[in-house]
């Protein structure tokens, strides 16, 4: 169907993208890729009466090495992200997750900071930067704010950006020497939204786990910390009685919704399986 | 301000198929209703208007894109090619010859989306094996031929590249410039 009638402006500068948003209000909304908002809008799920483009801020599209970090553009394209040598080195949860992103027709337009602005339970960057322990770069008329991405992800579709404010960067710290990565998802098709998703990351020494993070997706209203089968994963040597423990505790800890095609036990399931093979991964490479 | 009870315009610049177009032009239209509407190009096709059957899949500054994705406002100072473009490379050549060749086609309304979408895999994943064509080619559905006679088209194109069928046309890397 077609969208609603709404009008259309290029924003120059992040300056002027904020004064249009302070003029506007709810009545305008940001666009930068544009592959959910456009989707919603030609169903009409939403009727702004204006749309201020920002894919032009050149400044907000690169991938590079900051110090200790990667620095990731909000306006980099998933597929940029996909075929960066530098997220492949410093960041390979990130080249492993790309390509479960919808198909590759959106993964050229959409953008990284969009995906994590928005929130959806089932996206794939929240999960990731939250197993990475990224922090997420805020940017508004008053300056620049960091948020830690534990912090960033509040609700369905809620993050902790106020009105008016623009996701600018997201500072992801490198992999480190001895640091394993893993990102799997499960789906009906390729390119679905996932039913179950795993983004995780370890240090490996000898068969311990330290440091160990599980972001989950799509097992709750925002990415999900399995902080209990986490804490389960390390110390000791890993062996199946760990396995056994961390698989329990990660069954009393997620607590997800039934979803159109799956129920509440089968996602589960579906969890601690992504688990299981996660683990195996990482205890392997 | 509330929602426009008339619909707002802009006049956009859009290089077409080679050929700089002017066209004014509804801020809410969408690139693929612009190229068939605005510019007379039917080539391209709609199907569900929300992203996820790629039969409006066009090239915007030489990436495929889904032609229902992108306004035509977003398109103002881009360049745009679709399957009807008047020098097409020998690899859209080759894949439309292979379609024939393999029956990849019977209605032919996802065709050009599935070409365009080949065209893309062919031209920036050579080593593609079969299991990855289809990874690439599930972004396009097709209601007629259940897909393997796609499929092959792809792969046998594929097969003609590794033999140097198109040696003498370097694939350029996507324009940095991007809507």
């Amino acid at each position: 169907m077609k969208s609603p009638a709404f009008d259309y402006i290029r924003a120059d500068s992040p300056q002027h993208a904020f004064e249009l948003l302070a003029k506007h209000g709810d009545d305008a909304r940001v666009i930068a890729g544009g592959q959910t908002l456009l989707a919603t809008l030609n169903m009409r799920l939403s009727q702004p009466a204006l749309l201020v483009d920002i894919a032009g801020f050149g400044a907000w599209r690169g991938i590079a090495v900051q110090g200790p970090t990667l620095r990731i553009g909000a306006l980099a394209r998933h597929s940029e992200v996909e075929s960066s040598p530098l997220v492949a080195r410093h960041a390979p949860l990130l080249a492993q997750a790309a390509p479960h992103i919808a198909h590759r027709a959106i993964r050229n337009l959409g953008t990284f900071g969009g995906a994590l602005a928005y929130a959806d339970p089932a996206a794939e960057w929240p999960a990731c930067v939250l197993a990475l322990d990224a922090t997420l770069v805020i940017a508004s008329a008053k300056g620049e704010r960091r948020v830690a991405a534990a912090d960033f992800f509040q609700g369905l579709y809620t993050t902790a950006m106020q009105p008016g404010e623009l996701l600018m960067a997201c500072e992801i710290p490198l992999i480190a020497d001895g640091e394993r990565q893993h990102f799997s998802e499960l789906s009906r098709r390729q390119g679905d939204y996932a039913v179950a998703g795993l983004a995780a990351r370890a240090k490996v020494v000898g068969s311990r786990l330290r440091e160990v993070r599980l972001a989950f997706l799509s097992l709750g209203d925002r990415p999900i910390r399995a902080r209990a089968a986490e804490a389960a994963l390390q110390g000791g040597t890993f062996d199946d009685a760990r396995l056994a423990q961390a698989d329990a505790a990660l069954r009393a800890e997620l607590d997800p919704f039934d979803d159109l095609t799956h129920s509440a036990a089968a996602k589960k399931q579906l969890a601690a399986t992504l688990m299981r093979r996660a683990v195996a991964a990482l205890l392997q490479r | 301000m509330k929602t426009p009870t008339d619909s707002p315009t802009r006049r956009v610049r859009v290089e077409v198929n080679g050929t700089p177009l002017v066209r004014e032009v509804e801020c809410r239209k969408h690139l693929i209703d612009f190229l068939r509407e605005d510019c007379g190009l039917k080539g391209s096709h709609l199907g569900c208007e929300h992203g996820v059957c790629g039969a409006c899949t066009v090239r915007l500054d030489g990436q495929i894109v889904r032609g229902c994705l992108v306004l035509a406002a977003q398109a103002d100072g881009h360049r745009v090619d679709t399957v009807e473009t008047p020098t097409p490379g020998k690899r859209l050549k080759a894949l439309q010859d292979a379609f024939v060749e393999h029956n990849a086609l019977q209605c032919g309304y996802c065709t050009p989306g599935m070409l365009m979408a080949a065209l893309e895999l062919v031209e920036h994943k050579p080593e593609a094996d079969r299991a990855q064509v289809r990874e690439w080619m599930s972004g396009n559905y097709c209601r007629c031929t259940g897909y393997h006679a796609i499929v092959d088209a792809v792969c046998a194109v594929l097969e003609q590249q590794k033999a140097g069928r198109f040696a003498d046309e370097p694939v350029d890397s996507a324009d940095e410039v991007r809507a």
